[in-house]
């Protein structure tokens, strides 16, 4: 009914997605596996007409079809459920359920009597007894999914995609989003939908396909995998030769951290770091790890729990404690949290440790401008000159001029927050070396990073986090990645 | 700075070339029509006219920097003017008494409107909206709704002559370049444009976020109050509603500069040549008889024109 045919899609010239071709049928749940970055999303937003194919072509009900909004594909009948929900909060439920298609009386007034009866038709549908008239906002996110497929249903839609549906559900919540997954399955409808958790898949799923670094491993009926046979498609792939050897071995202990809580973010964290160790803190989306090393930083203060460094207990309310105390962090969200856009690069570089180039209060010219030269010509920095806008540069030269940032503050513990996200081959080769000569010099490191190879091939030691709790504890040369997903998915 | 040929500076750079260039075009179109545009007393005149929102433009350039906004203005310099007043009497206090009192009420006014932004978290909008009511308000009920007149004359010469310069466009001087060496070499003047560029960002590289905004809306302040007292001395009363709208010009002049209104973009050298160019329009409408009905809408028009192209050449 819907068939995607060899869909390629690219952003800034990193290519995301390649010749993924699938079908999905009637009456059928299709689930899309694969790990962080494998192209799930993307290919879903392709097939609601939310992004364009670069090439390939989507073709529904036999004809090849163009959506150029996600509105060309609801008038179609393909609704998109998106991970983030965009209710309305302050109109009421059936207002949502309908928005756009609201019943009118003979004024072209909204006839409110009607819009709540058909509102709550629709949702009977599902099962569900919603009083149609509460404001969006005093609901549960589950039972906003369900608005949210109701609203899909309202749409006549025949083909419904969710984008990791059960990400933040309770166990009781999945269970009624399932049931009326089933309802619609019944109706004839082809529900296609990502999700971290294994178990979920083999509930629901009639067929999988595995996505891995954006192309299609394989689409089978649920029934042929295993659990581990999925594990072993999704990550199966061979450790590229871009990482250096681990050479160095681990000295005192640095950072000591004990029963750090912040609920419901994460709980009872404890660990330590050791000097010129490379810590790898592995985990899914939204298990906490940010969280813990923002709380580290002082980006993020935890509720409770203590923090030593070098047998000092530390006081951490925002990056000033942080940085004072010889901690630096590289976030993740690099255009949020990271550059400032609109500074140049030399600006950007010095932002962190501005003080060191200062007699006083005042800037010290010369010394901010030799020191930016040297750093670029470390950092291998692909700039036309130090006063170019730093959001001309590419993400990978941006995110060396940031680790350039954190690391000219001369940190004892050094955190990277997924350091090597959305940057190309070549970058990502460069930090690996970096974090090597950083851990040969001294520094401890802290790794956060969804892609298992870099944490299985780069550190000394593997933490893995689960839903806010260090679930394990594994040495990288005696494991593999699916042992690290096993702890990690949620139970 | 180090030289470089960055296309961000060149940006810059051609954007100033913008406004000078049209600066000339008017200054010397003003001179053919009129006989009176180019001569000394004149161009003295434009000087002293636009010292008062030079100040104002280079103190609210500090806040626009963060990406806040200052809507107290004209209600604060109103506000310093009949505080400085109130001790100008003459025979009653030195000199030095009532520029302090006007000083410090400005800047008073400014750390509120600072710490009600940070620590508040209201909107600046809201914030100076507030404060614009207030310390007009407070202006009336100061002064008793009346003009405080009988000013001492050492006061009031502040707004006479030093040798051949007016002594507002000294003080507008010493500002403008103080604010500039400011901006450009201190620490602090580098944390105000990351703050105003990417606040999270800023704050993750160990910047004090509150403390650099405290500091951008308190320095407004406290220009605001050196205003007034520039305000007083000229109209020789403290006038409790003077200063009516004077934010508009204010932040009219700092955007016809190039300075962003969401912050972090932005530069003294593009707020003194927005000053110019507002001071030299008013001045030349005035010589041209054109009507005050019309100059406002002639004004309007320039101001939304200049940054409407600023904005097209940001595209291009």
């Amino acid at each position: 009914m819907l068939r995607a045919c060899q869909l390629s899609k690219a952003f800034g010239g990193l290519s995301v997605l390649q010749d993924v071709s699938i079908d999905f049928h009637p009456g059928e749940v299709h689930a899309l596996m694969g790990e962080n970055g494998a192209g799930k999303s993307t290919l879903m937003k392709m097939l609601a007409g939310v992004y364009a194919p670069d090439g390939g072509s989507v073709a529904w009900r036999g004809q090849p079809v163009r959506f150029r909004t996600p509105n060309d594909a609801l008038s179609q009948g393909i609704a998109m459920v998106h991970q983030e929900l965009m209710p309305i909060p302050d109109l009421s439920v059936g207002e949502n359920l309908l928005l756009g298609m609201e019943p009118t009386n003979a004024f072209g007034w909204v006839d409110q009597a009607a819009l709540h009866t058909q509102a709550s038709a629709w949702l009977q549908q599902l099962d569900t007894d919603l009083d149609t008239r509460r404001p969006m906002r005093s609901l549960s996110v589950a039972q906003m999914q369900v608005v949210e497929i109701a609203k899909a249903l309202a749409r006549q839609a025949d083909v419904l995609l969710m984008d990791e549906p059960t990400a933040a559900l309770s166990d009781h919540e999945v269970t009624a989003l399932f049931k009326a997954i089933t309802t619609l399955r019944q109706r004839g409808v082809a529900v296609v939908y990502t999700t971290h958790k294994m178990d979920e898949v083999f509930r629901l799923a009639d067929r999988i396909s595995v996505l891995r670094d954006g192309r299609l491993v394989c689409t089978q009926a649920a029934l042929e995998f295993s659990a581990d046979s999925l594990i072993a498609h999704m990550v199966g792939r061979e450790l590229a030769q871009i990482f250096p050897p681990v050479t160095t071995t681990p000295g005192e202990t640095v950072l000591a951290v004990e029963q750090l809580t912040r609920e419901p973010a994460y709980r009872n964290i404890s660990f330590t770091l050791r000097r010129g160790e490379v810590l790898g803190l592995a985990g899914l989306m939204g298990a906490g790890r940010t969280e813990v090393v923002s709380a580290l930083y002082g980006l993020q203060p935890a509720a409770s729990g203590t923090i030593r460094l070098r047998g000092q207990t530390l006081e951490l309310r925002s990056p000033i404690d942080g940085l004072a105390a010889g901690l630096a962090m590289v976030t993740e969200d690099r255009k949020g949290s990271g550059i400032v856009p609109a500074m140049s690069v030399q600006h950007n570089l010095t932002l962190a440790a501005l003080r060191q180039f200062c007699r006083g209060a005042v800037i010290d010219a010369t010394a901010e401008s030799s020191t930016t030269h040297k750093a670029t010509g470390d950092f291998a920095i692909k700039a036309s000159g130090p006063g170019q806008a730093i959001n001309q540069l590419s993400g990978g030269n941006q995110q060396k001029v940031l680790l350039a940032r954190a690391l000219l503050t001369a940190p004892a513990v050094l955190i990277l927050d997924e350091p090597t996200r959305g940057i190309d081959i070549g970058a990502k080769a460069e930090i690996y070396a970096l974090i090597g000569r950083l851990s040969a010099q001294g520094t401890a490191v802290l790794l956060v990073s969804s892609e298992l190879p870099e944490i299985l091939s780069l550190t000394h030691r593997i933490l893995v986090l689960r839903q806010g709790e260090l679930s394990a504890e594994l040495a990288p040369r005696q494991t593999n990645q699916e042992e690290i997903l096993r702890h990690a998915m949620p139970r | 700075m180090t030289a470089t040929t960055s296309p961000a500076l060149d940006r810059n750079l051609l954007h100033r070339l913008g406004i000078v260039a049209v600066l000339f075009v008017i200054a010397g179109l003003l001179s053919v029509l009129t006989d009176s545009f180019a001569t000394a007393s004149n161009l003295t005149n434009v000087a002293r006219q636009v010292s008062i929102n030079g100040i104002l433009a280079v103190g609210v350039t500090f806040v626009l920097l963060t990406g806040g906004v200052d809507l107290s203005l004209g209600s604060v310099v109103a506000l310093s003017g009949v505080a400085c007043a109130l001790f100008a009497h003459p025979g009653e206090y030195p000199l030095f008494v009532p520029i302090c009192v006007g000083l410090l009420t400005g800047g008073l006014c400014g750390l509120l409107n600072g710490v009600l932004v940070t620590r508040g978290g209201i909107a600046p909008f809201i914030v100076t909206l507030g404060m614009m009511t207030v310390a007009r308000g407070l202006a009336l009920i100061f002064s008793g709704g009346k003009p405080v007149a009988d000013m001492s004359p050492d006061l009031t010469g502040l707004a006479g002559d030093l040798g051949p310069v007016p002594i507002p466009l000294i003080c507008f001087a010493a500002v403008a370049v103080l604010s500039w060496l400011f901006l450009g070499r201190f620490r602090l003047g580098r944390h105000l444009y990351a703050v105003g560029g990417n606040e999270q960002a800023a704050r993750a590289a160990g910047v004090s976020v509150p403390k650099v905004k405290l500091f951008a809306y308190g320095l407004c302040g406290l220009l605001t109050g050196l205003a007034g007292v520039v305000l007083a001395a000229r109209i020789t009363t403290g006038q409790p509603n003077a200063g009516q709208a004077y934010e508009l010009d204010a932040i009219a002049a700092v955007v016809i500069g190039g300075t962003s209104l969401s912050g972090g973009v932005g530069s003294v050298l593009g707020t003194v040549l927005g000053v110019l160019l507002i001071g030299v329009i008013n001045n030349g409408l005035d010589l041209l008889s054109v009507s005050s009905y019309y100059q406002a809408v002639i004004k309007g028009i320039i101001i939304v024109g200049a940054v409407w192209l600023d904005r097209r050449q940001a595209r291009s």
